[in-house]
């Protein structure tokens, strides 16, 4: 039972097997037992998650069953929610209370879901191995020893352990992908401006997406579906995208006329040989099930880190300005005069990845710089964004590995900063060009998960879907669980 | 790349004890050394890519939608008095 899909739950709750309170209580007993070990959630209030079952079973018998309900969901710090502490997991929003739902929060609740708890990630979603959060590191299920990934990294780990059904994440630069990647989960980052961002704290605001993290395809996409569409309180969010059937893209089960690209740049020296074995099977697999291989260039790929580690902090360091010790957040003992108030509560309140980022951010837009830095950023990206339209042309979908190594020891990469960003080499060009992409297992390297990485045109989330979809019933790495969580058979 | 690393951390209104600056130096040079292969990229003529659908940023209507939520609002400030925020003395 604690393995199952949302979609299996949802069978069980339609067909009155199981309340949506029963449901709640399995999940929080797992939390309860489990959580000490994985450091997953930072906070969980059993008594709110009872009682939203509670209010679920009720509207379920008195109107019927919407798409998610009773169905338990975490959530990351990240994201606002009006009920319990929305924290960043970062010191200078220690005891943040927001004052009002994230968009997506909202869909969530109308769509019948019940939030189970808020899970740890990289202080403001600055990370790709989950250490540098405030509450301290969240360990991976499959090898204790070993980070989940990052920045989503509490609500992979929540996921892979089965200690929630699913989880909502947000993927600046692979933070959705590569965690669900490492711990054996689906992810998925739906085209930019498919979800609002209204509520979910700020990091790179032209390359911030939510989406879901799940133990199946077809989960990803019913969170998908409850959570998309146009928000007018984030102008960025898309008003005529174009509107798309998500649950039927996953009733795909072969891959007959399917062009997948693979591009040699994601197939790199330095790569972990058992991932790239894996990859190569998963490959082969797709080409069983119907589809053509076809060999295709990202030339621009190479730079695609630089423009990032340009970009995101540039756009960081403005967003977080707002932490001034003024309106919200942590502000400094004693402040001898308003200066003193910025600099002091600035500098107690984030934590050194977050000071690097922000900055070189102000470095890259400080005056003298901005042209060779930002400006130089911008249009590489744009190049990167032609490279994808120009492979769009030979082929339906593009699949890579979504990590160049699986899951490193923590600690392993904390002394170098450079070092860490290098994890997201494969997962960040996507996010620069605005596009959706997808992680599911694929193997496995000294027992740990391999993911395996789908990229579509943008608005084309189907296209990802459908063969995910497909790879997943045709395989059986999605069901592998891992050891000593009460899933073994 | 030689960095100011004081600079920087006051335009950022970061604090910065000597032992930070010493460690976020040479860490701010290595991450803008690397971040310096973009100059090899041609990109002359090139246009910049701010949205990455090129999205026109749309106008809404000019109404209040949400009312006054002032007391929700600054129910999360350090300090605040009869409605404003307190912060140290600005003009002597």
């Amino acid at each position: 039972m604690p393995f199952s899909t949302l979609s299996e739950l949802k069978t069980r709750l339609d067909a009155g097997d199981i309340s949506a309170v029963e449901l709640a209580r399995q999940y929080l007993e797992r939390a309860e037992k489990h959580n000490p070990a994985l450091n997953a959630f930072v906070h969980l209030d059993a008594k709110y998650v009872l009682a939203q079952a509670e209010a679920s079973d009720a509207y379920r018998a008195a109107h019927g069953a919407r798409t998610l309900e009773g169905l338990p969901i975490a959530i990351k710090d990240i994201f606002c929610t009006q009920d319990g502490p929305t924290q960043c997991c970062s010191n200078i929003l220690k005891g943040f209370h927001a004052p009002y739902d994230a968009h997506v929060i909202t869909r969530l609740k109308e769509a019948g879901a019940v939030l189970f708890g808020k899970t740890n990630m990289d202080e403001f979603a600055m990370g790709s191995s989950n250490e540098t959060s405030a509450f301290g590191p969240c360990r991976n299920p499959w090898n204790s020893d070993c980070i989940p990934g990052g920045s989503s990294g509490g609500s992979a780990a929540a996921v892979a352990a089965a200690l929630v059904p699913a989880a909502l994440g947000t993927d600046t630069g692979g933070s959705i992908r590569q965690p669900a990647a490492l711990t054996g989960i689906t992810g998925m980052k739906p085209t930019y401006g498919r979800v609002s961002r209204r509520g979910i704290i700020a990091f790179a605001s032209s390359l911030d997406q939510a989406g879901p993290m799940t133990r199946s395809v077809r989960d990803a996409a019913m969170i998908g579906e409850a959570i998309a569409g146009h928000d007018a309180g984030d102008s960025t969010s898309v008003a005529d995208a174009p509107e798309m059937n998500w649950l039927a893209a996953c009733d795909r089960v072969d891959m007959q006329g399917l062009k997948i690209g693979k591009p040699k740049e994601y197939f790199i020296d330095g790569m972990d040989a058992g991932v790239r074995e894996a990859v190569d099977a998963a490959l082969a697999a797709c080409e069983k099930l119907g589809a053509e291989i076809v060999d295709i260039s990202l030339p621009n790929t190479q730079y695609a880190v630089a423009a990032y580690y340009v970009i995101a902090p540039s756009e960081a360091s403005a967003n977080l300005s707002r932490y001034d010790g003024v309106r919200f957040g942590h502000r400094c003992e004693n402040p001898d005069d308003l200066l003193d108030m910025y600099t002091r509560s600035r500098d107690e309140g984030f934590g050194s990845e977050v000071k690097r980022r922000i900055l070189t951010g102000n470095f890259a837009l400080s005056s003298g710089y901005y042209d060779a830095y930002y400006k130089k950023a911008q249009q590489v990206r744009t190049l990167i964004r032609q490279d994808f339209l120009n492979a769009f042309e030979k082929v339906d979908v593009i699949a890579t590995p979504t990590s160049p190594v699986p899951a490193f020891k923590i600690g392993e990469k904390t002394d170098d900063p450079l070092t860490m960003y290098l994890a997201d080499i494969f997962t960040i060009a996507l996010n620069l060009a605005g596009l959706p992409g997808l992680s599911q297992p694929c193997g496995a390297v000294h027992g740990l998960p391999v993911g395996l990485q789908w990229i579509a045109p943008a608005w084309r989330e189907d296209m990802l879907l459908g063969a995910a979809a497909a790879y997943e019933s045709a395989t059986d790495w999605s069901t592998k669980v891992p050891q000593g969580f009460g899933g073994e058979t | 790349m030689d960095i100011d690393v004081h600079k920087v951390a006051m335009l950022s209104r970061i604090r910065l004890t000597n032992d930070e600056a010493a460690e976020l130096g040479p860490q701010l040079e290595s991450i803008l050394d690397y971040v310096d292969q973009l100059q090899q990229v041609d990109t002359e003529g090139v246009v910049e890519t701010a949205h990455p659908h090129d999205a026109a940023m749309p106008l809404r209507v000019d109404v209040v939608t949400n009312g006054n939520r002032r007391d929700a609002l600054q129910s999360s400030a350090p300090n605040t008095q009869s409605g404003l925020y307190v912060v140290p003395k600005v003009i002597e």
